[in-house]
């Protein structure tokens, strides 16, 4: 994965954790995703299209995404209330969102979000596209935003004011 | 004001009406989709404002605000979407939104926008009177 994909999700996630939850976020080393990762009790996912394609996986333990999805709603979400996945695969959304503004000449389209709750679940990786995780550090706890991403074009080149033809 | 929030997300929905609320704004119809929308618009005239999201399951926002220009020039039509990206920008202004708030936004910015397109919408009509 081309390593300036990278910094566009850690600016969306301090946007979007700072103006829709007012927290604040602490942003890791990024890694690659190994086996013995710790897996997740509950994952956003978004899709990547175009000519930026993979996914964006928002990963949480089950305590820590109940007060992320609780802050962002401004009500008590537990697992199985019905706005709890509505909010977590709204926070994957505007994640991966925000992030992709920043991908200069790249025409990226973005999924619906899907999400997926049960204990120990790990969401997959390619080998032709690995994940690379972010860790995130919060007042409401620690999660991880995974991020696998490969491009199928070159960057469409913006022409430069008064360049001569 | 009767204002309809058009988004697939009921948090946003009620993040978006607990802003209005404050604002005075009680009147508030909500659908998930553009198809929604479109039947909450047949059978509410009297909506003054809507604020629509741009990526939705069954009819996406661009699509609803194409077919609301189809027959109402002048409903006043707010984009709120996570599509930031300027060429998403123009494409929604060419289809006739009124203006455009990219997510995530702060009560304040959703209220400035309000206001600003609610003006902008009244300054032609007191123009004419």
């Amino acid at each position: 994965m081309d390593v300036k994909f990278v910094n566009p999700f850690i600016s969306a996630i301090t946007n979007v954790f700072e103006t829709m939850l007012n927290t604040k976020v602490k942003v890791g080393k990024p890694i690659l995703k190994t086996a013995d990762l710790v897996s997740a009790e509950v994952s956003g996912i978004i899709g990547l299209s175009g000519d930026v394609q993979g996914c964006v996986v928002l990963s949480f333990p089950g305590d820590v995404a109940c007060k992320v999805a609780s802050a962002f709603a401004g009500v008590d979400l537990t697992t199985d209330h019905p706005d709890f996945t509505d909010a977590v695969g709204e926070l994957a959304n505007m994640v991966a969102g925000n992030a992709k503004k920043d991908f200069d000449g790249y025409n990226t389209s973005i999924s619906l979000p899907s999400v997926i709750i049960g204990p120990g679940h790990t969401v997959s990786q390619s080998k032709s596209s690995p994940f690379l995780v972010i860790p995130c550090d919060t007042d409401l706890g620690v999660f991880n935003v995974e991020v696998a991403i490969l491009t199928s074009k070159k960057p469409v080149q913006q022409p430069v004011a008064g360049a001569v033809s | 004001m009767k204002i309809l929030l058009v988004d697939d997300s009921r948090t946003i929905r009620n993040i978006q009406k607990n802003t209005l609320k404050t604002l005075g704004h009680t009147e508030v119809l909500e659908a998930a989709d553009g198809l929604e929308a479109l039947v909450c618009l047949g059978d509410n005239k009297d909506v003054e404002l809507v604020l629509v999201d741009w990526n939705m399951p069954n009819m996406d926002g661009l699509t609803l605000v194409t077919k609301i220009r189809e027959t109402d020039k002048a409903l006043p039509l707010i984009m709120v979407t996570t599509e930031a990206e300027k060429s998403r920008v123009l494409q929604a202004v060419k289809a006739g939104v009124n203006n455009y708030v990219v997510k995530p936004f702060t009560a304040e910015t959703l209220s400035e926008k309000i206001a600003q397109t609610m003006t902008k919408v009244a300054a032609p009509a007191e123009a004419e009177a």
